[in-house]
C-alpha cells in the first residue's frame, strides 16, 4: 500500500516510470486506484492527521485547556505556541483536545443521518404506493423545518446536552435531503432491464435491495455521508460558538465562543479565533476532496482522467466528448490552423 | 438482400479524385502507457462519388476508424499519430487532425456527416422532427432564417420519403424506419460531400433495411456524396458499396471493389468471412465460419494478427506483421493491380505469379 501511495506522489515524474509499474502488475496498481487519485490522497491524509490528534489529543496537549496561568492574552510564544486567552489558558492544548470532540460529533451525526437516509429514501423508492407517500411525506416535513433553530431548541431542553446528544439530534434532522435524492435514484434504478430482469428471475425483495439497487447509489450514499458530516460539524461548531452546549466541554466552536464573548476581535488577538477557524476549513476542505476522490472513483467516465491529470497535462492532451485529442510530437505543438493548400 | 438491382454501378474507384485521406492513423484507448492500441498505422482512401464499405467482426476497429477520422471518439480516445486530409470541392486539402475547435465545429455536417449507430435513439423526444433538422441548418447558415429552414427541412423530409407534414410531428410518432430516414435527412441536410453511415440499419428488420439502403444509393445518385458504409453485414455490403475495406484486429487487411472481394477474396480472412453466410444466389458452397475468437487488443501477438485462426499460417506469420500490398497476381490486369491486401501468401507468391496461393485465394 505505501508502494502506491509513494507511485501516486511520483506518478508523472517521467513516462518510463509508469512503464516500469505497469508491468510489475497492472491489475494491483487498478486495486488502489482511488489512493493514488491526488486530490483523495490530500483529503484522505488532512482526515487523517485530525483523527489522530483526536485520539491521542489529551495526551500530546502540551497544557491543560481548563488551565489558568498569568499569561493573559499572550500572542504565540515559545511556552505558548499558539498564545493564551484572556484567562491565561493555552489556545493549543484548546484546539488539540478540541479535536475529539469535533470529530466524534461529526462521525455519530454523520453515521446515523446516513443510515436514516438510506433506510427511508430506498425503502419509499422500492415499495412504491402507500408506503412511498408516507415516507415522502415524512422526508418532506424534515425538509421544511428549520433545522439550526430545532437542534438549538432539543439541545436547550436537555439538561445534560453533551457531544453525543448533539451528535444524535443533528442526526435525526438532517437526514431528509438524502433520502430525497436516494428515492428519486432509487425509483429510476427500479425501473432500469437488470432489476426487472433479477424480479423476473424470483429474487427475493431484500435481494435486490441489497444486491441490485444498493450497489448502485453508493457513490451518492457516500457524497451524502460526506455532506452531512460536514453539516454536523459545522452545526456543532455553531451550536457551541452560540453557548447553546455547554462550554466545558472542549471544541473548535467553543474557543470561537471564549474569543467572541471576550471581543477577540477589537482587541486584535487573531491567536485566539483564527487557528480554530482555519481548523474549522481544513476539515470542510478534506472532505470535499474525500467527497471529490469518490466520484472521480465510482463514475469510470471521470476515472481515466481524474487518475492521470497530471500526466494528461504534461502530453496536452485535453479529453473531450466530441474533440478527439491528437497527440503530437512534432516541433509545432497545438498549431491552432494549418490549412495546407495542395 | 438479392436483387442486383441495389447495385448502381458508378465511375468505379480510381476515376474519382479522393476526398478523405486516411493516412497511417494510430488511435489509443486510455492515456496511459498501458493504453490499448485499436489502430495501428491504418490507411484508407475514399474517393469522390464512391460508396466505400467497412466490414469486419465486432470490435475490430470499424467504427473507431470512422469516428477516429472525424475526430468524435469519446475519451479516452486519442489520435497518436497520423493524418486524415478533407479535400474540398475546390481543391483545398484540410488536415482534420491539425483543425482547431472552431473550424471543426464549421466544417462537421457541413463537409462530413454522420448517421450514428442507433440513430433512432438520437432525436430529441421533446422537439418536432421539423425544427431538430432546422437547428443545424440555421447553425451553420445564420443568414437563412427560421422560416426557410423549416421549409428547406420538409424538403428533406420528402426527399427521404417522408411527408413533409410530418415535419410538425414529435419522433415518438414516428416509426423506426421513419427516424432512421429523418436522421438521415439530418446528415443530408447541409449537402455534405462525405456521409458516415454506422450500422444504419442493424435495428430493422429486412423490409425497412432494403428501403433505407435504396434510399442511400438513390440519393448518392442525385447529390454526388461519398459514403463510409459501416456494417457487420457483408451481404448487405456488397450490394451497396464500390469498394470493400474489410478491417480485422484494428487494420484493413483488404481493400478492393466490392464485386471482386465477393467473388476473388484474397486474403484468407476475407474468404472465411464471406464463407461465414450462404449466398442467396450463385453456386453452393460450404460454410465454414471462422475457428476461434479475434486477439486481445490489449495483448497483442506479434506478427499476423490472424494468424492463430488462419489455415495457411507459415513461421513468417507468427512473426512479421503483414503490411498493406500489392496482390500477388498484381500482373492480371489494372483491376487486379489496383487492389490491396495484408498478408504474406502475397509476398511469398509475388515473384511467382501467384502459383504458390492456396486455391481459394487465387482465382
Amino acid at each position: 500500500m505505501t508502494h502506491d501511495v509513494t507511485l501516486a506522489e511520483a506518478e508523472a515524474e517521467t513516462v518510463t516510470e509508469m512503464r516500469v509499474e505497469h508491468d510489475d502488475d497492472p491489475r494491483r496498481a487498478k486495486r488502489f486506484l482511488f489512493l493514488r487519485n491526488g486530490k483523495a490522497l490530500t483529503g484522505i491524509g488532512i482526515l487523517l492527521f485530525f483523527g489522530i490528534l483526536a485520539l491521542v489529543g489529551p495526551w500530546i496537549a502540551p497544557y491543560d485547556p481548563n488551565q489558568v496561568s498569568a499569561d493573559l492574552l499572550q500572542p504565540p510564544t515559545a511556552a505558548h505556541w499558539l498564545g493564551t486567552d484572556h484567562t491565561g489558558r493555552d489556545i493549543l492544548s484548546q484546539i488539540i483536545v478540541g479535536t475529539r470532540g469535533v470529530l466524534v460529533v461529526g462521525l455519530i451525526a454523520g453515521v446515523s443521518a446516513t443510515i436514516l437516509g438510506v433506510v427511508v429514501g430506498v425503502t419509499a423508492g422500492f415499495v412504491g404506493g402507500a408506503g412511498d407517500e408516507t415516507l415522502s411525506a415524512l422526508s418532506n416535513v424534515f425538509l421544511v423545518i428549520p433545522q439550526l433553530p430545532l437542534i438549538i431548541i432539543i439541545a436547550g431542553q436537555l439538561p445534560t446536552a453533551g457531544g453525543v446528544t448533539v451528535a444524535l439530534v443533528i442526526g435525526v434532522t438532517g437526514w431528509a435531503w438524502g433520502a430525497r435524492v436516494l428515492r428519486a435514484q432509487t425509483l429510476s434504478l427500479r425501473k432500469r432491464d437488470f432489476v426487472e430482469a433479477a424480479r423476473a428471475n424470483g429474487e427475493r425483495t431484500w435481494r435486490l435491495v441489497l444486491a441490485e439497487v444498493l450497489p448502485n447509489l453508493t457513490a451518492i450514499i457516500a457524497a451524502g455521508f460526506v455532506g452531512t458530516v460536514t453539516f454536523a460539524v459545522l452545526s456543532q461548531v455553531t451550536l457551541a460558538f452560540i453557548g447553546i452546549t455547554p462550554v466545558s466541554d472542549w471544541n473548535w466552536g467553543t474557543i470561537l465562543f471564549w474569543a467572541q464573548n471576550n471581543l477577540a476581535l477589537q482587541r486584535g488577538a487573531w491567536w485566539w479565533f483564527v487557528p480554530a477557524g482555519l481548523c474549522i476549513a481544513l476539515l470542510g476542505m478534506a472532505l470535499t476532496l474525500v467527497n471529490f476522490g469518490i466520484d472521480e472513483f465510482v463514475n469510470p467516465r471521470l476515472r481515466s482522467t481524474g487518475m492521470n491529470a497530471r500526466l494528461l497535462r504534461r502530453r496536452r492532451i485535453r479529453p473531450r466528448i466530441g474533440f478527439t485529442p491528437v497527440l503530437r510530437t512534432g516541433p509545432s505543438p497545438d498549431r491552432p490552423t494549418s490549412e495546407e493548400r495542395s | 438482400m438479392t436483387a442486383s438491382t441495389l447495385h448502381v454501378p458508378t465511375a468505379g474507384p480510381g476515376a474519382g479524385d479522393p476526398v478523405l485521406e486516411i493516412e497511417n492513423l494510430s488511435v489509443d484507448y486510455g492515456y496511459t502507457d498501458d493504453a490499448t492500441h485499436v489502430l495501428r498505422d491504418v490507411s484508407l482512401t475514399l474517393h469522390r462519388g464512391e460508396v466505400l464499405g467497412l466490414a469486419g467482426e465486432s470490435g475490430c476497429g470499424k467504427s473507431t476508424l470512422a469516428y477516429a477520422a472525424m475526430r468524435l471518439l469519446p475519451p479516452p480516445g486519442l489520435i497518436t499519430s497520423g493524418s486524415v486530409h478533407f479535400t474540398d470541392r475546390d481543391g483545398t486539402r484540410t488536415d482534420v487532425l491539425r483543425q482547431s475547435d472552431a473550424e471543426l465545429r464549421a466544417s462537421r455536417w457541413q463537409d462530413m456527416s454522420v448517421v450514428f449507430q442507433g440513430a433512432m435513439n438520437s432525436l430529441n423526444p421533446v422537439f418536432r422532427i421539423g425544427r431538430q433538422i432546422a437547428d443545424g441548418i440555421l447553425a451553420h447558415r445564420p443568414r437563412t432564417t427560421r422560416k426557410e429552414a423549416l421549409e428547406q427541412a420538409a424538403g428533406l423530409l420528402e426527399m427521404v420519403g417522408i411527408n413533409a407534414d410530418r415535419a410538425r410531428d414529435y419522433p415518438h410518432q414516428l416509426s423506426g424506419g421513419m427516424r432512421q430516414r429523418v436522421m438521415i435527412a439530418m446528415a443530408l441536410a447541409l449537402d455534405p460531400q462525405v456521409l458516415i453511415m454506422d450500422e444504419p440499419t442493424t435495428a430493422l428488420d429486412v423490409v425497412m433495411q432494403r428501403q433505407i439502403v435504396e434510399e442511400i444509393a438513390d440519393l448518392r445518385e442525385r447529390l454526388g456524396f461519398s459514403v463510409v458504409f459501416i456494417t457487420h453485414d457483408v451481404s448487405l455490403l456488397i450490394e451497396i458499396a464500390d469498394r470493400i475495406a474489410i478491417m480485422y484486429a484494428g487494420d484493413v487487411v483488404e481493400d478492393a471493389r466490392a464485386q471482386d472481394v465477393y467473388r476473388r477474396p484474397r486474403h484468407p480472412y476475407s474468404s472465411a468471412l464471406l464463407h461465414s453466410f450462404p449466398p442467396l444466389r450463385g453456386e453452393r458452397r460450404e460454410l465454414t465460419g471462422i475457428p476461434g475468437a479475434p486477439p486481445d487488443m490489449q495483448r497483442m501477438p506479434p506478427g499476423c494478427p490472424f494468424a492463430p485462426r488462419c489455415a495457411h499460417t507459415t513461421d513468417v506469420c507468427r512473426e512479421v506483421r503483414p503490411a498493406l500490398g500489392p496482390t500477388a497476381l498484381a500482373d492480371r490486369g489494372e483491376q487486379e493491380a489496383a487492389r490491396r491486401v495484408a498478408c504474406h501468401l502475397h509476398d511469398a507468391a509475388a515473384g511467382r505469379g501467384g502459383g504458390s496461393l492456396p486455391a481459394g485465394l487465387a482465382r
